[in-house]
């Protein structure tokens, strides 16, 4: 009973929400990128591109603003080379989005070889410049919520906020219907005057911008340096959450906490239980198989997903 | 309209090239304000071409389009829009998971602040669903509703863009004879109403009851234009094709004997638990024609797919012969003289991006000659091939051709000539003709009915009332999943079967 609660607590709730905001912004930057008809498994590329710049830059000019929003840069330029691919040439979206994935794996030693002497880390960040920790004035003084929601960092709360922004985007807004019926059918969106490929371009350059910050996340926000690899297949796991959600921005939000939740267990496991701490790391990575392979039967993606479109028959 | 200009739309020496292809040839087209306008022509007569031009998802290579007295640049879809042209297309250009509403609006929707104002959207799907007569309702999603409400949708999105020249691809290709009926005065209420209505069409009979002009193409030409009242089915099919063509089924009485197939108290359950089959019965004997009459979606398709062996029934049995065949897969059926020309040729019928020589053993290729042990009889293959080709007139005859390059015409000739090849005792037939050239309907019913009188039982199963009526020596009708009646087709109106097809 005293493991139990030393592991199912508030703060374990706290550190849900924390351990889930890149995976929440990668599932909801997959969404727009998806909804509009371009497969991307290139998150996990564009959050280590995300993550590595925002280490670099703000190690050069010590201040992590300048990295979030160079992070946010490096999503979107990464991200433009998977949609001029898949939309201006037409490639196939699935060999794009790996052939980036495998790109970054490799860029980001190869950078910090050339900025920093070293093999594939940045330079340790002090603390002060890391993203700083934030407090909601009114939630501070409620007893539960404030445990839940005070002292992240600020990517955090742009993370949740992000969810009802996206739904409200998506279902709400011209910019959201027509994206929406660019995804399903975009002969019927051509037709009624709409351009496919710009909707396609907003759509996967979104999906750049906001994977990129969750990348800076794990770099300057969780931790205080890029590490080779840092992402560890959080790319995947947030599309897989984009699948396990539907294509929903609240159903992806709730599979990402899930999933986020899942990693935070673990982590407490670790140590309290007496199981190998490999076994206990796995638990996200096995909880994700069998989730997509039991539980989605009945998830539609988008009509148009994945093909890339050709106006003349 | 006393001094508007004398027509609403004008194309003048039109000429489209795809590659070596003239899919126009300097056509002229001339459609006065106000009135239904046909034009008609085969499948590849550059109909579609023309309206594709008009509507700006082509560009001409030549040529003049004039839209209300004014020559205009049309470089795409949004810019015939603006001049007031509507397209509704033959596959419809709708959204399934989006609401009619939402559908709609797409392209041309009205904001408050950032957001879409829905509220008022509706209003005006609401208000112009009101005046010209086309209800539906707007909340519902598109996917849901049935093919003819999806019109209207269609209809109703050209409207909201405030439309006045409505251009109607193949409208009634896949709507019910109750539908086309409700289509039809809809469209003269619209014309009432002041607008103009091109419509595209291969059907002779609509044409002469629904048009005031007509426009004949053939081989992207523009071969005539007359006032419909002037014009005859007979005359209009020959300008088409340009030979003289047969627009009734001849054929003699049938001679009926020993049954062929019969299916005994079938029934079938969707896999979303709803009845697709109850309790069906009947027998076809060698050497007639059963005509199966039904509006889509009322099991016509999953009794052909028991009788073909893809589906097996919940309970009841199909004997061919007198022999059990409930067990039996698709293979094992064709072996025992079952031929099989599906309703979806480009799904079932045929492999699209396979030539014609290996689209003409499909269903025979583990078959001694097609194959010997190991491998393909290539010869035998093509020498078999060169032979169909040939005697099913498939046009190009080129068995090197990827499949998806044929007309749908043609396309069902190789389907045709592959199933009767092999001289089937037993013939499925499901929508033999949908989407098919005039020229190559006539060819089709005449090889079913040459099997017929060789001693063939055939099913046939259409939604064309007109291709059920000639077609079959006996007809019986389903709706909901059960056989509601059988009719004689030499005295049955087609009103009473149109009611007995909707459960009147």
């Amino acid at each position: 009973m005293e493991t139990l609660t030393s592991i199912i607590n508030l703060s374990l709730l706290a550190s849900m929400v924390r351990i889930s905001t890149p995976l929440i912004l990668a599932s909801l930057g997959g969404l727009y990128s998806e909804r509009g008809g371009v497969i991307n498994i290139a998150l996990e590329g564009i959050m280590l591109s995300g993550a590595f710049t925002a280490a670099a830059v703000t190690a050069l000019y010590h201040n992590p603003w300048i990295g979030l929003i160079a992070a946010a840069g490096a999503g979107l330029a990464v991200s433009f080379i998977h949609a001029v691919a898949s939309i201006r040439f037409r490639a196939n979206q699935v060999v794009v989005g790996a052939a980036i994935n495998i790109l970054f794996l490799g860029v980001p030693p190869l950078m910090s070889g050339a900025l920093f002497q070293s093999t594939g880390s940045t330079p340790q960040l002090p603390r002060e410049q890391t993203l700083p920790d934030w407090n909601i004035p009114l939630i501070g003084q409620v007893p539960v919520l404030n445990q839940l929601f005070s002292g992240h960092k600020p990517i955090v709360f742009f993370a949740l906020a992000m969810v009802p922004v996206t739904y409200y985007v998506l279902f709400r807004t011209r910019f959201g219907l027509r994206l929406r019926a660019v995804g399903e059918n975009p002969e019927a969106a051509d037709t009624a005057g709409i351009s496919v490929e710009r909707m396609r371009y907003a759509g996967v350059l979104l999906s750049g911008l906001l994977a990129g910050i969750g990348g800076a996340y794990l770099s300057i926000g969780q931790n205080s340096l890029f590490t080779r690899n840092m992402t560890a297949g959080r790319g995947f796991i947030a599309l897989a959450a984009l699948i396990f959600g539907k294509w929903h921005p609240v159903g992806a939000f709730l599979a990402c906490l899930f999933f986020g939740g899942a990693e935070a267990i673990s982590i407490r496991m670790q140590g309290v239980v007496a199981i190998p701490v490999q076994f206990i790391q796995i638990i996200p990575y096995v909880l994700t198989l069998v989730v997509l392979a039991g539980f989605i039967g009945r998830a539609t993606p988008p009509r148009a997903i994945g093909q890339p479109y050709v106006k003349e028959k | 309209m006393t001094d508007g200009p004398k027509y609403a739309i004008e194309m003048r020496g039109v000429t489209k090239r795809f590659g070596a292809l003239v899919a126009n040839d300097r056509v002229n087209l001339a459609v006065a304000p106000g009135s239904i306008h046909a034009i008609i022509g085969e499948n590849g007569a550059g109909k579609s071409t023309a309206m594709n031009i008009l509507y700006g998802f082509y560009k001409a290579d030549q040529g003049q389009i004039l839209i209300d007295g004014e020559v205009r640049s049309i470089e795409g879809p949004s810019d015939a829009i603006k001049l007031g042209l509507g397209m509704v297309h033959q596959h419809f250009m709708l959204v399934d998971t989006l609401t009619v509403t939402e559908n709609i609006i797409l392209g041309a929707e009205p904001l408050s602040g950032m957001a879409i104002d829905f509220a008022k959207a509706r209003a005006r799907v609401l208000d112009l669903s009101n005046q010209y007569g086309l209800q539906v309702d707007p909340d519902a999603r598109v996917g849901r509703l049935s093919v003819g409400q999806q019109q209207r949708v269609e209809i109703l999105k050209t409207l909201y863009r405030g439309a006045r020249i409505l251009i109607l691809d193949e409208p009634t290709a896949v709507l019910t004879p109750q539908e086309v009926a409700e289509l039809f005065s809809i469209l003269r209420g619209l014309r009432e109403q002041g607008k103009t209505i091109i419509i595209i069409t291969h059907k002779l009979a609509e044409v002469l009851a629904l048009s005031g002009n007509i426009t004949v193409m053939r081989d992207g030409k523009v071969i005539g234009g007359l006032a419909t009242k002037d014009a005859t089915a007979s005359e209009l099919a020959r300008m088409m094709v340009g030979r003289e063509v047969l627009l009734r089924v001849e054929k003699r009485e049938a001679e009926p004997r020993s049954p062929t197939l019969s299916v005994q108290c079938v029934s079938l359950k969707n896999p979303d638990g709803g009845v697709a089959l109850y309790d069906v019965s009947f027998t076809v004997r060698e050497g007639e024609i059963l005509a199966i009459a039904g509006v889509e979606g009322n099991g016509q398709t999953e009794l052909i797919e028991v009788l073909a062996g893809l589906r097996r029934p919940d309970s009841g049995e199909v004997r061919l012969d007198g022999r059990n065949i409930t067990p039996l897969g698709p293979h094992e059926r064709k072996s025992l003289g079952v031929a099989h020309i599906p309703e979806d040729r480009r799904r079932r019928g045929l492999l699209l991006d396979f030539d014609l020589a290996e689209n003409s053993i499909l269903g025979l290729h583990s078959d001694r000659p097609v194959s010997g042990a190991f491998l393909l009889n290539k010869q035998f293959i093509t020498a078999r091939a060169e032979r169909l080709v040939k005697d099913y007139d498939v046009r190009p005859p080129d068995i090197k051709l990827a499949a998806r390059g044929f007309s749908g015409g043609n396309q069902q000739k190789l389907i045709i000539g592959r199933e009767f090849d092999s001289k089937p005792k037993l013939i499925l037939a499901a929508q033999p003709t949908r989407g098919v050239d005039i020229g190559a309907i006539e060819f089709i019913h005449r090889k079913i009915i040459e099997l017929r009188d060789a001693g063939a039982a055939v099913v046939v199963v259409s939604a064309e009332l007109e291709e059920v009526l000639s077609l079959g020596d006996r007809v019986i009708v389903m709706f909901g999943g059960r056989i509601v009646g059988e009719v004689d087709p030499k005295t049955v109106t087609e009103e009473e079967l149109g009611l007995m097809m909707t459960g009147g």
